[in-house]
């Protein structure tokens, strides 16, 4: 007797493999278990507006990238008559508008399509390098008690930060020279490049509905080892809020506008929900992860790999029936090949067109048994036979103005042919009562097999876990390992248990 | 309750020892019967091939078919046989056998007496060729057969067709039998789910156990009311050696034995089923798994045929009496 331990620690592993990629997937992927969750899409329009004045003009506008909190999902850029190319220079995308002479008022629109996503990953944060600047008096002296001041009170680079502006609330006479000077927020990294932190000045948007003509605000990002954090230099709050998103951060200008003045940008922010399958193609598209699911091929052959993937599934439910219930099927995975017909069809005119078809064929086939012909010529026949009836059946109902029916091109000919030939054969041979029982038997798997496939919920987790065709294999392993008694049975014994036990 | 009044459970079943299918295939027919040796039964020429080759009684050939442009030799074939019988050589479950009793001017009589013309036969005989009766519908061959002359013991137990013996041979040894009786709502046909009534036989005598028809027991044959606790399997004793040498002969763990009774010639061996059916557990109203591990648990013998059918008929007979026909 061979010894099963191997195969239940093959199907063990199988189990484990697939349940951790499926878990990987979840969460390294942000793939949802259920189906029908929406995700956050900002849609966030910057305006470029200036003043032409009659000559070449390039604008050049720092955009936005994936980052934590959001995954650039979309971008599209309008500019009637402008030539615009993103350029990539060491890593740090920017939008570049160029024409050879333009006049008067100029707008110019970009468009992020930002995503909520909690497991965006960020761009490796490279701090800048750290610039002292010689102030003149009094600045200079002011800006050195503040320091000094926070520098006794502070541990670190954050505590510091933390420390010079509540310095700034606490020196009202330092501040208020300072203030004239220079925005609060370019002071804070003054102070700190100072006392050698490096640190800068990122422009970030706060996200909300609705809200038109908004203007970034700055912020101070301060570097420590291999973290930064920012501060939001007016409140004095570390840390980023939630809805803040950065659009400039990395020491360029925001905006560049050779050619014209009277240049500024202005957001408007729109908030949308996008299902979560669109939102996740979105992501991987713009993505190097390494992502081992069908959302990386081109659009077509994921359409087809979608139904591929989902064949499994159908097999399982034959496997079920067969092995567990005991139902008679005439051909051992037709049903599945039909109910993927039904897929296409949907049910109703699905189950009309095979029965339609089948019970053309039966009549055809009759006929054809009485002429005594060679097997392969009258498989051959009945398969020619069936595509007839297939276009006849296409033609009439387009004619009757169904739509639908023309979809029944999707059943598999060949299969069906060979389905009324065994049903003939068994009409023949075991009466009409067998055939409806083995057809009925067939037609009852490929619905149930169809009302598992067609279920959104394992689409949903056949087409985003690839690692459940695993646990698939393993449960059809376990089932062929099955000595147990079949549903069928129980009926069958019945009689016989009843009279033993008397 | 409805569920209980049609099921039962299947704990009461394995209590039993009933065995079911799931059962039969991996735990007997995929533990002790090599897929290399499946030809050897699913092609009835090779079965007849090495059963004469190990000296076991089968029916004569009269030829085999192997080609379509052979067809035309049928009619050549069986001019000196009165009766025969023509086989696919791989069908499976009786199907595509047609028996013919007498020929007569040309046309030749099946049993139920419609009569058949040569182009018949050769109709027939393209539909085996082509695979029409064969597992799979691979191409198949015909064998050609002189016809079983049934011992009259057996006159009126069968309706028109082959009253068979089956015997189901576990690591050599006989574990249970039923004859199988066909009716005329089987039309001809031994298989119990199209209507054939099944005798259990108990296995030290001989003897019929009971019949079953439908699942259901049944005390006379339908068709003509013979009683079937009546029935006595003659030759015993050479029909179960015969049937246990099988083992040896094809090396499968697990087989089904077809065995016929002719007037001259004794128990002959019709065919070997690699994949038996558990209806012989209805007929016999035992279960077959108390006695399957009962042989597991001899562990590894050597005992010749005679010893195991010795042991068979001591282990697993019903009535007491050792009358030996």
């Amino acid at each position: 007797m061979v010894s099963r331990r191997p195969f239940y620690i093959v199907v063990a592993l199988l189990f484990i493999l697939g349940i951790s990629l499926m878990i990987y997937r979840h969460v390294a992927f942000d793939v949802p278990w259920l189906p029908g969750e929406y995700r956050q899409v900002w849609s966030v329009e910057a305006k470029v507006e200036f003043d032409a004045a009659d000559q070449p003009v390039i604008a050049s506008l720092a955009l936005p990238a994936t980052q934590p909190g959001f995954t650039l999902v979309d971008e599209s850029a309008a500019s009637p008559g402008y030539g615009l190319s993103f350029v990539d220079r060491n890593g740090i995308t920017r939008a570049e508008w160029s024409i050879r002479t333009a006049k008067g008022h100029q707008e110019l629109y970009y468009r992020a399509e930002m995503m909520s996503d909690p497991y965006a990953k960020s761009l490796p944060a490279e701090p800048p390098a750290v610039e002292k600047q010689i102030e003149k008096e009094p600045i200079a002296t002011a800006m050195v008690q503040i320091l000094e001041r926070a520098k006794e009170r502070s541990a670190d680079a954050f505590t510091l930060t933390r420390e010079i502006m509540k310095e700034f609330d606490n020196q009202e006479q330092n501040a208020q020279l300072l203030r004239n000077h220079k925005g609060r927020a370019h002071l804070i990294v003054d102070m700190l490049n100072q006392a050698d932190i490096p640190a800068r000045v990122v422009r970030a948007l706060t996200l909300e509905d609705g809200r038109r003509r908004q203007q970034l605000i700055d912020y101070v990002q301060v570097f420590q080892d291999d973290k930064y954090d920012l501060f939001d230099p007016k409140t004095g709050l570390q840390g980023r809020p939630e809805q803040l998103m950065l659009w400039e951060y990395n020491s360029q200008p925001l905006l560049d506008v050779t050619g014209g003045n009277n240049s500024r940008v202005t957001y408007s922010v729109v908030q949308k929900q996008v299902a979560v399958a669109r939102a996740l193609t979105a992501k991987f598209e713009h993505t190097n992860m390494l992502n081992f699911s069908i959302d990386t091929l081109p659009v077509e052959e994921q359409a087809l790999f979608k139904g591929i993937l989902l064949l499994p599934i159908g097999v399982l439910v034959v496997v079920f029936l067969r092995v567990i219930v005991g139902l008679k099927t005439s051909g051992t995975f037709m049903p599945v090949l039909i109910a993927v017909a039904f897929i296409q069809t949907n049910l109703v005119v699905g189950l009309l067109g095979f029965l339609s078809i089948v019970g053309v064929g039966l009549v055809i086939r009759s006929y054809l048994s009485r002429l005594n012909l060679l097997l392969v010529a009258r498989i051959s026949t009945v398969i020619i036979t069936v595509i007839a009836i297939i276009a006849l059946l296409s033609v009439l109902t387009y004619k009757l103005g169904l739509t639908e029916g023309m979809r029944i091109t999707f059943f598999p000919m060949i299969i069906l042919s060979w389905t009324i030939e065994r049903m003939s054969i068994l009409w023949e041979e075991e009466g009409p009562k067998e055939v409806v029982k083995q057809g009925g038997g067939s037609l009852l798997v490929a619905v149930l097999a169809y009302l598992a496939m067609d279920n959104s919920l394992i689409q949903h987790l056949t087409f985003n876990y690839l690692g459940l065709q695993l646990v698939i294999m393993a449960t059809v392993l376990l089932m062929g390992n099955y000595t147990g008694y079949r549903l069928s049975e129980l009926k069958r014994f019945k009689p016989l248990a009843d009279e033993l036990k008397k | 309750m409805w569920l209980w009044e049609r099921y039962t459970s299947p704990f009461k079943l394995g209590s039993l020892g009933i065995m079911g299918m799931n059962q039969r295939n991996v735990n007997y027919i995929g533990r002790y019967n090599p897929r290399k040796l499946y030809p050897l039964v699913d092609n009835k020429l090779k079965t007849k091939h090495i059963a004469v080759a190990a000296g076991v009684t089968v029916p004569k050939l009269i030829g085999t078919i192997q080609h379509q442009h052979e067809v035309k030799k049928i009619a050549d074939m069986v001019k000196d046989w009165q009766g025969f019988c023509i086989k696919p050589a791989r069908g499976s479950g009786g199907k595509g056998i047609l028996v013919i009793m007498r020929q007569e001017d040309g046309l030749f009589y099946k049993p139920n007496g419609k009569a058949e013309t040569v182009s018949d036969l050769e109709r027939h005989i393209s539909n085996i060729l082509a695979g029409l009766f064969s597992l799979g519908g691979k191409p198949d061959f015909v064998m050609v057969e002189d016809l079983i002359h049934f011992d009259n013991v057996f006159d009126g137990y069968s309706f028109e067709g082959v009253p068979d013996t089956r015997v189901i041979i576990f690591k050599g040894f006989p574990v249970m039998s039923m004859m199988r009786l066909s009716t005329a709502s089987s039309d001809g046909k031994a298989n119990l789910h199209q209507g054939a009534v099944g005798v259990g036989i108990c296995l030290r005598t001989g003897r019929a156990v009971r019949g079953v028809q439908y699942n259901l027991p049944l005390r006379h044959h339908p068709d003509t009311n013979k009683d079937l606790f009546d029935l006595q399997v003659p030759h015993w004793l050479k029909l179960l050696n015969l049937a246990a040498s099988c083992y040896e002969m094809s090396g499968l763990g697990y087989i089904g034995t077809d065995m016929v009774l002719d007037k001259k010639r004794g128990p002959m061996l019709l065919e070997l089923n690699a994949r038996p059916g558990l209806s012989i557990q209805i007929a016999n109203a035992a279960g077959l798994l108390p006695r399957l591990r009962q042989i597991e648990k001899l562990g590894n013998f050597s005992m010749s045929v005679e010893e195991r059918v010795a042991y068979a008929m001591d282990n697993f007979g019903v009535f007491p009496t050792q009358a030996l026909a």
